[in-house]
């Protein structure tokens, strides 16, 4: 059993997997049953100034969309921050701490963007002995339209100000959660580093319609014929939220700034892609909500067993694959595969055949008896007929040696080349 | 109660009235609309998909599950019944553990496949609930066609000539129309009355007159036919059946399986028909299987199926084999009959084994069920079955050359007939 206990910018909890602020920690109840299943850490939902709390919708404030036998894929929400009292909130808080002093408590915050709001806050959570706090400039929904959430996360000075108001009046760590609803995620992140950040969090969900009500003719989740856009979530976004950790991971301005990795984050494996990409931790809301707290289990128990398969420690993977991100034009031009059909595991169902004769290159041969071969003469190793074969592993990619000949181009493989390198870029050309 | 599966002899209500209804109205519950999903969602919707090719009909297998998939079932339906207009009673009765399902690429995977048949049959029942005829005839073309026999070759060709505009007149020597769907088909397979459901809701293609009680040679003639109308199809079936060519075949209880499927399918309460305490089945096909089961299911005490050859040999599948022993059928296989044992009435058969080694079966009931032959000459006959008259004269179904005796395929050869007589009425074909 490998050694999960996770150090997060100081902030220690016995596994790296937090549950993400969000409906599943917005009180006590939940975030006991959250601990008692094993969950190394919650970020509290998030709180908001003194007063009359903010108001949420009664009618429906989910959307999905789903794979077969309706598999949740993506889930958008359209609830505001929490809608109970402050101090109802902090007087739990402070309680649940002290009950669970091995699990990490954050406490995530989002109040108008001036230092007053900021510095009041700060004060009022001080006394419940929570770990650290995450400034919300992610919500895309609803409180943008007030000034804060990602209407703040979208303007990097904004995030800067904030990160250094908070850094001032408050001893805690800092993590700032990141908005995806940016064209470049290195910016806001840049901005927190700047302002003295202790870490990053991302995602926060992506604005978005999961349906259309075909009926009604408006957008769900629908809310009295009326739909408004909602921030997505799920497994959906992880592909998205892999790409942006690493692009903060890789960032010479950023590399050295931690990153709790959050999207779509559902089996042990997930977890793991995020950790080798660059965070540090992972925080999960949809897995949670989808399936309940028990999932907790199999990540732990999953990550524990990679991680002593491979004989590595939990700080051995993070970033692991970092340096192996790179930009398309580094990629090595010669480095040739071709796609190989293992005949024992084919169930012979066509799909890569439809998929490379209708889409692709031709380069699949199916016989009367139904046996489909690659043409190598043909094959460009996209890699479609693997992303759709519904058996595991039975179309690999397998490469072509150095020295051996691509049957395509009839070209012997060479030594690794790049674009940079290549005699069609026109740069190269100018350089001569 | 007044009997119990221990009383001697043939007698009625061996089980109480409401489970003999239970026990055949429980075989295969239609699916809800969450399984119907469930099921469908496990297609991977093919390539020139194998389910399709094995198909009989050739119906898009892959496309109406992904319109089931979709929330369509309607859209599904119409896919099946466009290539086979009683898809709702194949869904029912189809071999498909050796037809689509047997092929299916999650049977090879996984040895379950997606199941075909119960999505087809929400499908169909789907739309046939609304009542609904999906289909529209064309403008009549003022042409005549005789069809011979209302089973499921019959009706698939009536419709299909109906739909391209031609005027049918179908003529049956039974009282109800369906052929083998209506009388043929084990209770329990066609529950609710569905056969004449099926062909009441056929019939809503307009252009088919069904006249009943009308039997070809003494009703009317082939000739007759054939100067009275433009075209013939004749889907007649097997009118016959084998006998044993054994001594005591005509000893009271001893009765042809076909006749006790038809019985227990007429019969409004099941728990009225007589069924004997030990129960012999000769034979190994469907008929063979659904006349154990279902005699089983009125509460026979022991009921043994006994054919002649191995099992690999036997024509009913392994499923409906299956379907037979966990019904609490006993099977034996590789024994022939040699007699039938009794004074007046039987009292046990008796068998031998290829080995030599003999046997005797106790039985108070005795069901022949060793293949139906075709009775009557009515055109040329190739062997045992009827070929067809070129440009005037067509057969399907079983009676006919080719047929496999499955429903499927007297659909599919009823409605080609139909194609082929259409392109010969209107002149475009040879």
């Amino acid at each position: 059993m490998a050694n999960l206990t996770s150090n997060f910018i100081g902030i220690k909890s016995p596994n790296p997997f937090w549950l993400a602020s969000a409906p599943p920690t917005d009180k006590a109840y939940n975030v006991e049953r959250a601990y008692e299943a094993g969950w190394g850490g919650v970020v509290w939902k998030t709180l908001g100034s003194e007063g009359p709390p903010v108001v949420n919708v009664s009618g429906p404030r989910y959307g999905a969309i789903w794979g077969a036998d309706r598999r949740l894929l993506g889930l958008n929400n359209i609830e505001l921050i929490t809608d109970r009292p402050l101090q109802i909130n902090l007087d739990e808080i402070k309680a649940v701490k002290r009950k669970w002093r091995d699990r990490a408590l954050v406490i995530s915050l989002m109040v108008p963007c001036d230092e007053e709001s900021w510095k009041d806050i700060l004060h009022r959570i001080e006394d419940t002995e929570a770990d650290g706090v995450e400034l919300n400039f992610g919500c895309p929904h609803g409180m943008a339209e007030r000034g804060m959430g990602s209407a703040v996360g979208q303007v990097p000075e904004y995030i800067e100000m904030v990160t250094r108001w908070v850094k001032k009046h408050s001893r805690m760590p800092c993590i700032v959660k990141l908005t995806p609803n940016i064209n470049d995620i290195r910016k806001p992140a840049e901005a927190a580093h700047r302002g003295g950040a202790d870490a990053v969090s991302l995602i926060n969900t992506i604005n978005s319609i999961t349906s259309v009500n075909l009926d009604s003719f408006a957008p769900e989740p629908m809310i009295d014929g009326k739909g408004t856009h909602g921030g997505y979530c799920g497994p959906a976004v992880k592909p998205i939220a892999l790409n942006m950790v690493a692009e903060i991971a890789r960032n010479p301005a950023t590399r050295d700034l931690p990153i709790s990795g959050i999207g779509g984050v559902t089996t042990w494996r997930d977890a793991a892609e995020f950790l080798a990409l660059g965070a540090g931790n992972v925080q999960v809301c949809t897995a949670a909500m989808t399936y309940g707290f028990k999932i907790v289990s199999e990540m732990i128990s999953g990550l524990s067993d990679y991680l002593d398969d491979k004989g590595m420690a939990l700080s051995d993977l993070v970033g692991r694959a970092t340096p192996n991100v790179t930009d398309w034009q580094f990629l090595n031009l010669n480095y040739v595969t071709k796609a190989v059909i293992n005949q024992d595991d084919c169930i012979k169902c066509g799909r890569c055949f439809a998929a490379c004769e209708d889409t692709s290159h031709q380069a699949i041969a199916m016989s009367a008896d139904r046996t489909f071969t690659v043409k190598d003469e043909e094959c460009v190793a996209c890699n479609l007929c693997v992303n759709v074969c519904p058996v595991q592993d039975c179309i690999t990619m397998v490469e072509v040696p150095k020295g051996g000949v691509d049957l395509r181009t009839g070209r012997k493989v060479g030594d690794y080349a790049n674009w940079t390198m290549h005699p069609n870029n026109p740069s190269v050309a100018a350089a001569e | 109660m007044p009997n119990s599966p221990q009383t001697p002899g043939i007698v009625a209500q061996r089980l109480p009235s409401a489970q003999v209804a239970q026990n055949f109205a429980t075989y295969m519950p239609a699916y809800d609309a969450h399984e119907a999903r469930v099921a469908a969602d496990r297609c991977y919707f093919c390539h020139d998909a194998p389910c399709m090719t094995a198909c009989p009909t050739a119906i898009d297998i892959p496309l109406f599950i992904r319109q089931i998939a979709t929330g369509t079932p309607d859209a599904a339906a119409k896919t099946i019944l466009a290539q086979n207009i009683m898809g709702g009673m194949c869904a029912r009765v189809c071999p498909t553990e050796t037809l689509c399902e047997e092929v299916c690429v999650r049977e090879v995977a996984e040895g379950k496949p997606v199941e075909i048949g119960r999505l087809q049959r929400y499908a169909t029942d789907s739309l046939m609930a609304k009542g609904v005829h999906p289909f529209t005839r064309a403008a009549d073309t003022g042409k005549r066609v005789a069809v011979v026999g209302a089973g499921p070759a019959g009706l698939s060709c009536a419709h299909r000539l109906a739909l391209h505009g031609h005027t049918v007149t179908v003529y049956d020597r039974k009282p109800k129309a369906g052929g083998l769907n209506e009388y043929g088909i084990a209770a329990y397979k066609s529950t609710d009355d569905f056969a004449a459901r099926e062909v009441e809701w056929l019939l809503k293609i307009g252009g088919i007159t069904v006249e009943t009680g009308k039997e070809l040679g003494r009703d009317m003639t082939l000739d007759g036919l054939e100067s009275s109308f433009d075209a013939v199809f004749l889907g007649i079936g097997l009118g016959g059946v084998n006998a044993l060519g054994l001594g005591g075949e005509d000893m009271a209880g001893v009765s042809n399986a076909v006749d006790f499927i038809a019985d227990l399918r007429q019969a409004a309460d099941k728990s009225t028909l007589t069924i004997g305490r030990e129960v012999v089945v000769i034979g190994g096909g469907m008929t063979a299987v659904d006349a154990a089961v279902q005699a089983k299911l009125l509460g026979a005490q022991t009921v043994t199926m006994v054919y002649r050859r191995g099992k690999e040999k036997m024509s009913a599948s392994v499923y409906e084999q299956d379907h037979a022993t966990a019904s609490g059928v006993t099977i034996v296989y590789g024994a022939a009959p040699m007699k039938i044992v009794g004074a007046g009435k039987v009292e046990g058969v008796e068998f031998r084994y290829e080995s030599g080694e003999a046997f005797t079966l106790k039985a108070d009931q005795v069901f022949k069920a060793i293949g139906q032959t075709l009775v009557g000459e009515p055109i040329a006959r190739d062997g045992k079955k009827l070929v067809q008259r070129a440009g005037k004269v067509w057969a399907g179904g079983d009676c006919a050359a080719g047929g496999e005796d499955l429903t499927v395929t007297a659909v599919a050869q009823g409605r080609d007939a139909a194609e082929e007589m259409n392109s010969v009425l209107m002149g475009a074909g040879a």
